[in-house]
C-alpha cells in the first residue's frame, strides 16, 4: 500500500484519509458515501450520508427517513477538506453511482457494484447507463469475474422470459419468476411484454417499484395478490417475489405454477440445479468479463484494486495484462459463487 | 443434432418427471428411428467408449477461448463439469450448422475419429466448435467425451419408450438389457427390437459381442434391511446366503456361447476368461446370477463351502478390471471365481417366476452336474435369528460385508421391488449389512464439489491426531498453530490427514458447512482451501487397509459422511493409533464404533 493513497482499506470500509470519509463502510461511521441502495452497500446508522439525489426514495426506505441525507445529481461536484467528489453513473440499479475522488492532481474512482451497456446494445432504461470515468486508480468488483460469465443480448434474454411466460399462461400455471426485489424485479418489469397478462409483485418488491416510478421510471402495471379476486388471473400471471417468498404461504396462492430464478449465476447449471429451479434466466445487474474487462479498459487507469467476487482471478489476469493490480478485502456480497439466492448480493 | 439439443433442453428446464417423459415421447415420435436409437442410448446411461482424451479436449478449448491455462482451470472449478465450461469459454461460431440428425453426428462426424492422429481429431473438433451454438457445443463434447448424465433416470427413458411402443416398461426394461452396453452400438435395428419385439440382424461382429441371443435378464436387486430381522416373520421362511463384496453378474450359455454380464449391464466375458472356461460345458439355455469375486485359494474357507478357500478383498478384483491386456501372471495373481446364487434360464425356460426355493434346488443339482464344478454361494443355517445375528457380526472375519435374506416364496423380480416387512409377498431381497466401521474425523481442508455442488464446498479431507491430546488446551495450542502457519515440530502433536469424503450430507447440510468453511478458511492452493480446524464429523467406511502411500499409511474403503459431531470436542476425535487398531482387528472388528465415550 503506497502512502498518499487516496483510498485506503480500513475495518469499517473504504476510507478517504484526506478526506475524512468513507465509502459503503460496513461498520457505523461519521460520513459516508454510499454508491446504491443494496443492504451490502448502504448500511443503517452512520452520521451522514452522500449519494445521488435519484436513490433517495430508496436510501429513505431502507435506511430510515430520519437519515442526514445529502444528495447529488450525476456529475455535481462537491468539495470536502480539499477533496473534490462527484458521483457518476454505474448502470446498476436506480440511483447507483460510481465515486470519483480527486485530490492533490490525482483521481481514484470506486466503482462499486456496476454493469456497462455492452456495444451495440439499448440501455436499460429503469437505471442511468454506466459512464466509464478516467482516473489514475480504478478500484471494481469482480462479482462475475470469470470469463465463463458472458450475457446474452437483454432483447434474447427477454425473448426467453416472455415464452416461457405465454407457454404457462397457454398452460393454466402461474409464472413465479424469483428475483431481488430492488432493481432486478424493475429491469424485469422493465423488459418484458406486459401485454401477456397479469404482473403480480411481492410485498418486499412493489414498495420499490413505488420507488422507481416516483423517480420518474415507467414501469408496467403491477399488483398485489390481495388486488385479484378471480383466481382465474393468477394462473395466467408473472410473479416476481425475493427467494425468501419460496414455500410460504403466500406462494401457495398461486396452486401449480412453473418457477425460474433470473440471476448472473444462472449461467451455470450446477448452480440452477441446485436451487431445484425449472428454469433459470441469466440476467445480471452486474458487469460480466467482457464487461469488467471493457470497463477497467476504459478508464485508463494503471493501477486497478479488485473488491468482492473473483478476487484472486482478476488480479492475477489484470497483472498479466501489465497492469499494477491488487486487492482489497471487503464485506460486500460474499465470494464469486452464492449457494443461496437470498444470500446473493444482488444477483 | 438440433432436434436433440431442443430435447435436452426440455429435460433440462423441468424438475417435473411427467413433463420430461412428455418430452421424449414426443421426441421418439417426431425423430427417425436412428436418431432415436441413439437419443435412448445415451439418455439410459449408454458410454460410447471415450473418442477424444479429455486432456486433448481441455487444450483445443484453451487455444481456441485464447485463454492462460491456470484460467481455465479456475473457471472449471467454477462450473464443475468440463463440457460446459468449454461451451461457455468459446468464441462465437462463425459457421451454419450442418444439418444432421443425431445418428449423422455420430456416424459420419465422431465415431469415425477413434484412433485417429491427434491432428485430425483437433481439426474436426476446432470445425465441429465453430458451427455448434453454446448448448450444442456442451453436448458435442458430452457425447465425445463418454459420460452423459441429464437428469433422466433409466427408469425414466423405459418409461418414455414404454408410452411411445405401447409396451409395458417392465417389458422396455427387459428388452433394453445390454442395450447400454460400450461396446455395442445403438443402431436402428436395435431400437427396432426394443420398440417392435423384432429380431434383429446379427450386429457387433468387430468385438465378437454379443447379439440379441446373449442377453442377460433384468437384474433383481436388495433393499437395504433397516429394521430387525423378526420383522420379516419366521427364520425358516428365508433362505440366508452371505453378502460378498465383489461384482454382480450374470453368465449367460446359449447357442454354445458364453456371454459374462455386470449389474450395470455392461458385457465383460473378455476380462473374465476363466468364467467363460466354467459355463462352456453348461447346457445351452442358462442363465446364473452371481458373484464374480477375486479368489484366495489360501483363506479359510467360508462357513458352510466346501469350496477351498475365500473371496479376496475387492482391491484385488479391482486391479484385475483394470488390466487392459490379461498377461498368464495377471490370471495367476488375482484368478476371478464365480459364486452362483440363482437359476434364472435352465434348458431355455424362464425360470424366474418359480419359488426361491426351487430355483435354487435346481442351481445345486446344476452345480453338481457340471464340470468343471459350479460353486455356489453357501446357504447360512440357523434355527433362529438371533444365532444369525451372531453370523453376522462375524462377516468381517471372511471380508464379507454381511447377509442376504431370500424369502423361500419369492420369484426373481426386476430391479428394486418395492414391499415392507408383513407384506402379503415378500418379493423383496434384502441385504443385512453388517455396521460400517466409524471414526471421527478432524475437517482441514475443503474443495467445492461437481455438478450439481459446483461451488459448494462439497469434498472434505479429514484428519485424525498423531497421538491422543492430553487436554483440550494442547489440542488448541495445534490449532493455533496451523492459524499462524507454524509448521508443526517433528515428533509434536499434530493433525495427520487420512481419507477423503464427500457424501453422506443432505444439501442444506453442506450448505451450512459450507458456510462455515467459507468463514474458517485460511489458505487457498488453487481449488483446495486450508481450514482452521473446528469441525469434527463421524466418518463411516466399509473396509481399511495399509497403504504405502497415504500420509497415514491407511486407506480406507468408501468412506462416507455420517454426521456433524456437534458434541463432541476437537480433542477428542480419534488418533492415528485408532486407524492402526483397526488395521490389526480389522478383519476381526465386530464393533466397528470407535469413538471415545461409545457414539
Amino acid at each position: 500500500m503506497a502512502s498518499g493513497d487516496l483510498i485506503v482499506q480500513r475495518p469499517e470500509g473504504l476510507y478517504c484519509p484526506p478526506g475524512d470519509f468513507y465509502i459503503d463502510p460496513w461498520r457505523r461511521v461519521e460520513r459516508a458515501v454510499i454508491t446504491h441502495a443494496h443492504a451490502d452497500h448502504a448500511r443503517t446508522g452512520h452520521g451522514h450520508y452522500l449519494a445521488t439525489a435519484v436513490s433517495e426514495g430508496l436510501l429513505r426506505a431502507r435506511l430510515g427517513a430520519g437519515i442526514a441525507f445529502q444528495g447529488l445529481a450525476y456529475g455535481e461536484v462537491v468539495e470536502h477538506q480539499g477533496v473534490r467528489v462527484s458521483l457518476h453513473p454505474a448502470g446498476h440499479v436506480l440511483g447507483s453511482a460510481q465515486v470519483r475522488v480527486e485530490h492533490g492532481g490525482r483521481v481514484w474512482v470506486a466503482s462499486g457494484d456496476y454493469r456497462p451497456t455492452p456495444h451495440g446494445a439499448v440501455p436499460d432504461r429503469t437505471c442511468a447507463p454506466f459512464e466509464p470515468v478516467r482516473c489514475d486508480v480504478f478500484i471494481t468488483e469482480s462479482t462475475f469475474g470469470l470469463p465463463i460469465y458472458r450475457w446474452r443480448p437483454d432483447a434474447e434474454l427477454f425473448g426467453q422470459i416472455n415464452r416461457w411466460w405465454a407457454a404457462n399462461a397457454q398452460a393454466g400455471r402461474a409464472s413465479v419468476l424469483v428475483c431481488y426485489s430492488l432493481g432486478k424485479a424493475q429491469r424485469l418489469l422493465g423488459g418484458v411484454d406486459a401485454s401477456i397478462g397479469p404482473i403480480v409483485c411481492h410485498g418486499a418488491v412493489e414498495p420499490i417499484n413505488r420507488a422507481y416510478r416516483a423517480a420518474g421510471v415507467a414501469l408496467p402495471e403491477t399488483l398485489t395478490v390481495s388486488e385479484v379476486t378471480d383466481k382465474a388471473v393468477l394462473r395466467r400471471a408473472l410473479v416476481l417475489c425475493p427467494g425468501s417468498a419460496l414455500g410460504t404461504p403466500w406462494i401457495r396462492r398461486f396452486g401449480d405454477c412453473a418457477d425460474a430464478f433470473a440471476s448472473g449465476w444462472m449461467q451455470v447449471r450446477g448452480q440452477r440445479r441446485r436451487g431445484g429451479f425449472d428454469q433459470g434466466f441469466v440476467l445480471s445487474d452486474h458487469a460480466d468479463w467482457p464487461g469488467l474487462l471493457s470497463a477497467i479498459g476504459a478508464t485508463g487507469a494503471e493501477r486497478v484494486i479488485v473488491t468482492h467476487g473473483s478476487v484472486p482471478v482478476l488480479v492475477r489476469y489484470l497483472s498479466e495484462q501489465g497492469l499494477q493490480a491488487e486487492a482489497f478485502d471487503t464485506e460486500y456480497g460474499d465470494e464469486a459463487a452464492e449457494p443461496a439466492p437470498e444470500a446473493s448480493p444482488a444477483p | 443434432m438440433k432436434r436433440f439439443a431442443e430435447l435436452y433442453a426440455e429435460l433440462d428446464g423441468t424438475t417435473s418427471t411427467s413433463a420430461k417423459v412428455a418430452a421424449l415421447v414426443r421426441y421418439l415420435a417426431e425423430v427417425p428411428p436412428e436418431d432415436a436409437a441413439w437419443a435412448v442410448y445415451f439418455l439410459a446411461g449408454g458410454k460410447p467408449r471415450q473418442l477424444i482424451r479429455t486432456a486433448q479436449l481441455r487444450a483445443l478449448a484453451t487455444e481456441a477461448a485464447g485463454l492462460p491455462d491456470w484460467l481455465f482451470e479456475a473457471s472449471y472449478q467454477a462450473v464443475g463439469d468440463l463440457a460446459e465450461t468449454i461451451a461457455h469459454l468459446l468464441p462465437p461460431a462463425s459457421r451454419p450448422m450442418a444439418a444432421l440428425g443425431l445418428h449423422g453426428w455420430m456416424r459420419e462426424r465422431l465415431l469415425p475419429l477413434r484412433g485417429e492422429a491427434p491432428e485430425v481429431v483437433a481439426q474436426a473438433v476446432r470445425a465441429a466448435w465453430d458451427e455448434l451454438d453454446p448448448l450444442g457445443r456442451f453436448l458435442f463434447i458430452k457425447l465425445v467425451g463418454g459420460g452423459f448424465r441429464v437428469g433422466v433416470s433409466k427408469l425414466l427413458v423405459q418409461r418414455a419408450v414404454a408410452e411411445h411402443a405401447g409396451l409395458d416398461p417392465k417389458e422396455v426394461a427387459a428388452r433394453m438389457m445390454g442395450y447400454t452396453d460400450a461396446m455395442r452400438e445403438p443402431t436402428a435395428q436395435a431400437w427396432a427390437r426394443i420398440v417392435h419385439g423384432e429380431p434383429g440382424g446379427e450386429e457387433g461382429g468387430e468385438t465378437g459381442g454379443a447379439s440379441s441371443g446373449g442377453l442377460p435378464y433384468p437384474f433383481f436387486l436388495a433393499q437395504p434391511l433397516a429394521d430387525a430381522p423378526a420383522s420379516l416373520g419366521e427364520r425358516h421362511d428365508w433362505l440366508v446366503e452371505w453378502k460378498f463384496d465383489g461384482i454382480r453378474g450374470q453368465i449367460v450359455k446359449r447357442q454354445g456361447q458364453v456371454w459374462v454380464w455386470s449389474r450395470g449391464e455392461e458385457l465383460m466375458t473378455d476380462r473374465f476368461p476363466e468364467l467363460v472356461a466354467l459355463a462352456k460345458g453348461w447346457p445351452d439355455g442358462t442363465v446364473i446370477d452371481g458373484e464374480i469375486v477375486a479368489w484366495d485359494a489360501l483363506a479359510p474357507s467360508l462357513p458352510g463351502s466346501s469350496a477351498q478357500g475365500a473371496p479376496a478383498p475387492f482391491s484385488v478384483l479391482q486391479q484385475r478390471i483394470g488390466r487392459k491386456t490379461l498377461t498368464s501372471k495377471v490370471l495367476a495373481t488375482a484368478p476371478v471365481h464365480f459364486l452362483a446364487y440363482d437359476l434364472l434360464e435352465h434348458k431355455g425356460a424362464d425360470l424366474r417366476a418359480q419359488p426361491q426355493v426351487e430355483r435354487r434346488a435346481a442351481l445345486d443339482t446344476l452345480a453338481d452336474a457340471v464340470s468343471p464344478r459350479l460353486d455356489c454361494s453357501p446357504l447360512v443355517l440357523t434355527d433362529d435369528w438371533a444365532a444369525l445375528a451372531a453370523w453376522r457380526e462375524r462377516s468381517r472375519e471372511w471380508g464379507l460385508e454381511g447377509l442376504m435374506l431370500k424369502h423361500r416364496l419369492g420369484r426373481y423380480g426386476t430391479g428394486r421391488v418395492k414391499s415392507r416387512p408383513g407384506d402379503a409377498e415378500p418379493l423383496a431381497w434384502w441385504k443385512w449389512k453388517v455396521d460400517p466401521f466409524t471414526i471421527d474425523g478432524v475437517l482441514i481442508y475443503a474443495q467445492a464439489g461437481h455438478g450439481r455442488r459446483a461451488s459448494v464446498y462439497t469434498d472434505y479431507t479429514f484428519a485424525v491426531w498423531s497421538r491422543p491430546p492430553r487436554d483440550a488446551a494442547e489440542a488448541q495450542a495445534v490449532v493455533q498453530a496451523i492459524a499462524e502457519r507454524r509448521p508443526a515440530q517433528p515428533g509434536a502433536l499434530q493433525l495427520v490427514a487420512f481419507t477423503k469424503a464427500y457424501s453422506g450430507l443432505s444439501d442444506e447440510e453442506f450448505l451450512a458447512v459450507d458456510a462455515v468453511i467459507r468463514r474458517t478458511t485460511l489458505e487457498k492452493f488453487g481449488p483446495v482451501r486450508s481450514v482452521l480446524p473446528t469441525l469434527v464429523f463421524e466418518l463411516a467406511f466399509e473396509g481399511i487397509a495399509r497403504s504405502p502411500r497415504h500420509k497415514s499409511g491407511v486407506a480406507l474403503r468408501f468412506p462416507r459422511l455420517l454426521r456433524q459431531r456437534t458434541d463432541k470436542p476437537l480433542h477428542e476425535a480419534n488418533t492415528l493409533a485408532d486407524l492402526e487398531a483397526l488395521l490389526g482387528t480389522g478383519s476381526k472388528a465386530t464393533e466397528g464404533h470407535l469413538a471415545q465415550g461409545g457414539c
